[in-house]
């Protein structure tokens, strides 16, 4: 297991300090504070989480309360990790917590660690926030209604090539939620629009297109996210880097849905 | 004393499922909302089920530990799912998946189950479809396929390197429409810690709520766990940081077999260890070998920049060993190819532990644009987390643990020897013998999830309909009890070591003797060091804050305290299991060229453990395999 990396350059058995003022709160309702923390001699490959991995053990073997902080696949495509690192969400650079890297930044650095927290996603724990409002997005309409069993034979309905990667661009969303902690609204509309999106390019997502997102963007509004300005900070956090353009695409989606009136009997609705 | 009844239908095997339905039991449409089936875990195969029960119109009660469904490893799949449509007319078949599935295998899985799979391969593309997930297609439109290792046909479908992400979000999806009908109750946030058993059927589980450390219990007339492999036992390993074992071991000690624990796959292609940091391990997908090849210098300490190293002088030793599957071998032979070069001293890197996957050749033949539309999102991974490109240089990567092939004992049904509790995905052992083909663990999550399980479950709650048991029986209060004690205990101990420096050495100690190769010594000292980290544990682990709030140093405790005792069970099954076959080579049986020799006479069964109580030896049962399709063979793939 103690394969060290190959590539000898000094950089890769360097080390590194860094002073940390990390976001402490004890619970939601309880106050939080910045507390200063210094941790020496990381490995310069390590990744940002490990060095918390790290300081965490450093105040366990102290008996103090780690910090809470969340995380799992630590690859990049679960979406749970969710710092703000500097102001920025997800740190610098266009990739999830998991995946920033110690030797990005400077010795003796200061850095700041901040939960993802808006208006709408609140603080559980020092830094983590509760992003449930984003699954109650997707619950008012973000599926195609089919039940599991036998479906005719895909090949039947060709896609274009163009098309699904344009599908699969927005689908590749992990619905970490930086998008509205990046936005100075807490908006939700690159995440809601990116699911819009993904469904209303497929032949499989038209039948139930308009009902889908009048409920997605009236839930989105109901569940407190704020409205799109086009500040385009989405975008910029966005570690899967979607593109806005499905937010476009979705209030031109939205606006034919409700001029058109279109005929809504047999439309599913909850219970 | 356990019995194992796999409950395998008559008849010839392609009629063998078919007939099974036809003699199934139902529960009718309207007696299904009287059953509450709880499920653990929302991976593919936790999704798939939860949400196609609950569309039956089951009340279905939904428990993760994360903090959302998405969030499940199974969206870290990257390269494909396999099925066999045939669409490239290349010679594929049901038959030749499960010919390629139980060959790639090694023969250690039951034929019934891995023919099932292949029949239901087709259907599962077709509802991913109908689901909307985003297939590759042709210029065409048609369905895009590629070729994975172990089999001479295209048959995998993909979404360019993140196939698991999109499959568990149709599938999650699927969950949620379900969650706002009303028909699932989804309880985030809440790891399922125990078992709790009714006059031997499973009655409910007892769980924490990781936010405000209380302890519940909920009952139901089934439990279906889908909660993935113990491949965390390692430490390092390609799983999720959280992902864990504890839903299937508390199910074991509670008196659910468990079949083939050693049987674990270590991937090849993966990101080298770089330091004693390292909290996991990321995978470069299989399917780079479709145009990478693999190679190391042939000269001992080649020290040159790979680049430097002519053709003459590099080793392509998947391509000169095995000339029909080159680089597209199965994974375990592709791994400990891997090792065996490096234990030679030929390795790269600077302590000789990584081998190249080079993409020159590919580049040059295809142009650069091609392979990046393919594989772009992997080499931008590599790139950032290794700080090297691969398209200047080629990948570096090594072996490392992946998949459990390993898991809960489960009958024709899925259901364990625990009557009401289920095992699905990669929490069961039954489709994967020793050694897994790529693309096939997304087939099978989503076959047991969306066709097997809704279809056989019904046989076994059907006698329930006027039984049922509420979590005010005594029983829930004892084992809510018993987990609190757990918990007081471990947080009272005070001592010196973290769990997270336990966890390292524990999963030091497997890697070195119960990894890529296994020998009856090595075994033997595994099993008291292991023995000496429980002791460890027991005495000397220090878990600081409260057991009320979120805590995660206790989350981490909880979870090693069961990977401790799996490890040990795991050397225990390599140890007795004195032959080799797929991935699990024994020393001491290997052939002249030092391939795998399998003794089918002792060794062509199941070894399923049964839990015999607190610091007690497990006994060892069989499932004889009957091989009445196809023959044992030595697998070949030169």
């Amino acid at each position: 297991m103690s394969n060290q990396d190959a590539n000898t350059t000094p950089r890769h058995n360097a080390t590194i300090s860094l002073n940390l003022r990390i976001w402490r709160q004890e619970r939601g309702s309880a106050r939080g504070e910045f507390v200063g923390y210094e941790v020496n001699d990381i490995p310069v490959d390590a990744s940002f989480l490990e060095m918390l991995d790290i300081l965490n053990e450093q105040l366990n073997n102290k008996g103090e309360d780690s910090i809470a902080f969340e995380s799992d696949c630590r690859e990049g495509i679960c979406g749970t990790c969710s710092l703000v690192i500097d102001g920025l969400p997800h740190g610098p650079g266009q990739c999830t917590t998991c995946q920033l890297m110690i030797r990005d930044f400077k010795d003796g650095a200061t850095i700041t660690v901040e939960p993802f927290s808006t208006g709408v996603f609140n603080v559980v724990k020092d830094l983590t926030v509760d992003r449930s409002g984003l699954d109650r997005v997707i619950q008012s309409g973000g599926y195609v209604t089919v039940h599991s069993g036998p479906k005719p034979e895909p090949n039947s309905i060709p896609v274009e090539h163009a098309v699904v990667e344009d599908a699969l661009d927005a689908s590749a969303c992990i619905g970490c939620g930086a998008c509205v902690a990046a936005c100075p609204n807490g908006s939700a509309s690159l995440f809601t629009s990116a699911k819009i999106g993904h469904l209303a390019l497929l032949p499989q997502g038209q039948p139930e297109r308009n009902t889908r997102v009048v409920n997605m963007v009236e839930k989105m509004d109901e569940e407190g996210f704020g409205s799109c300005r086009n500040y385009a900070e989405c975008q910029a956090s966005c570690p899967k880097g979607i593109s806005i353009k499905y937010i476009g695409r979705m209030n031109s989606d939205y606006i034919k849905a409700t001029i058109s009136g279109g005929d809504r009997r047999g439309e599913m609705q909850a219970n | 004393m356990i019995t194992l009844d796999a409950k395998i239908p008559g008849g010839p095997i392609e009629d063998k499922w078919h007939n099974h339905l036809e003699n199934a039991k139902l529960v009718g449409p309207r007696n299904r909302p009287s059953y509450d089936v709880i499920v653990v875990g929302t991976g593919l195969a936790g999704a798939s089920a939860a949400s196609s029960l609950a569309a039956q119109g089951y009340n279905v009660h939904v428990f993760i530990f994360h903090d959302t469904p998405r969030r499940a490893h199974s969206i870290a799949a990257q390269g494909g799912i396999n099925a066999c449509k045939n669409y490239r007319e290349d010679g594929d078949s049901t038959y030749r998946l499960f010919y390629d599935t139980q060959k790639g295998g090694d023969f250690r899985s039951r034929e019934a189950n891995v023919y099932r799979l292949a029949q239901n391969s087709t259907a599962i593309i077709d509802q991913c479809v109908a689901q909307g997930v985003p297939f590759a297609r042709e210029y065409g439109g048609m369905l895009a396929n590629r070729s994975f290792g172990g089999v001479l046909v295209e048959r995998t479908f993909y979404c360019r390197g993140q196939t698991g992400q999109q499959l568990l979000l149709g599938a999650y999806q699927a969950l949620e429409k379900e969650i706002h009908q009303g028909k699932v109750k989804l309880y985030p946030k809440s790891e399922m810690l125990d078992l709790v058993k009714v006059d031997g059927r499973a009655r409910g589980i007892v769980y924490r709520n990781m936010v405000d450390g209380s302890i519940h219990s909920i009952a139901g007339e089934a439990v279906v766990l889908a909660t993935g492999g113990y491949g965390a036992v390692y430490y390092n390993s390609t799983n999720a940081v959280n992902s864990n074992t504890t839903a299937i071991w508390r199910a074991h000690r509670r008196g659910a077999a468990f079949a083939n624990p050693s049987f674990v796959q270590i991937h090849p292609t993966c990101i080298p260890v770089s330091g004693d940091h390292q909290s996991k391990l990321t995978l470069m997908s299989e399917s780079l070998r479709n145009d990478g090849r693999v190679w190391v210098p042939r000269k001992k300490g080649d020290k040159r920049s790979p680049g430097d190293i002519p053709d003459a002088e590099r080793y392509y030793y998947l391509e000169e060993r095995y000339p029909t599957f080159g680089n597209l071998v199965p994974r375990d032979v592709a791994s400990r190819a891997a090792k065996v070069v490096c234990d030679e001293g030929l390795g790269a890197g600077s302590t000789g532990y990584s081998v190249y996957l080079d993409f020159r050749d590919a580049i040059a033949e295809k142009g650069q644009n091609v392979i990046s539309e393919k594989y772009g999102n992997l080499f931008d991974m590599y790139e950032e987390i290794t700080g090297e490109s691969p398209y200047q240089n080629p990948f570096r990567i090594y072996p490392a643990v992946h998949y459990c092939m390993g898991g809960l004992w489960v009958d024709y049904n899925l259901q364990t020897t625990i009557p009401g509790l289920y095992a699905i995905g990669e929490a069961n052992f039954s489709d994967h013998g020793a050694n897994r083909l790529g693309a096939s663990s997304l087939m099978q999550c989503l076959a047991d999830g969306y066709f097997i399980l809704p279809q056989t479950i019904g046989d076994g709650l059907q006698p329930l309909y006027r039984d049922k048991v509420g979590t005010d029986h005594p029983e829930f209060a004892k084992i809510e009890g018993e987990v609190r004690d757990r918990i007081n205990r471990v947080m009272s101990v005070k001592g010196d070591s973290t769990p997270l420096s336990i966890h390292k050495r524990l999963g030091k100690v497997i890697w070195d003797n119960c990894g890529m190769s296994r020998n009856e010594s090595g075994l033997q000292g595994a099993l008291r060091d292991v023995e000496a980290l429980q002791e460890e544990f027991t005495t000397n682990v220090n878990i600081a804050g409260k057991s009320e709030d979120i805590n995660q140093a206790l989350e981490r405790g909880l979870r090693l305290m069961d990977f401790l005792e799996i490890g040990h069970l795991m050397c225990r099954d390599a140890l007795v299991r004195d032959e080799s076959c797929g991935c699990h080579f024994r020393e001491e049986h290997q052939s002249e060229d030092g391939e795998v020799l399998r003794n089918d006479d002792e060794f062509g069964h199941v070894s399923v453990w049964e839990y015999e109580g607190e610091g007690k030896e497990e006994t060892r049962h069989q499932e004889k395999l009957d091989y009445e399709v196809l023959q044992p063979a030595t697998r070949s793939y030169k």
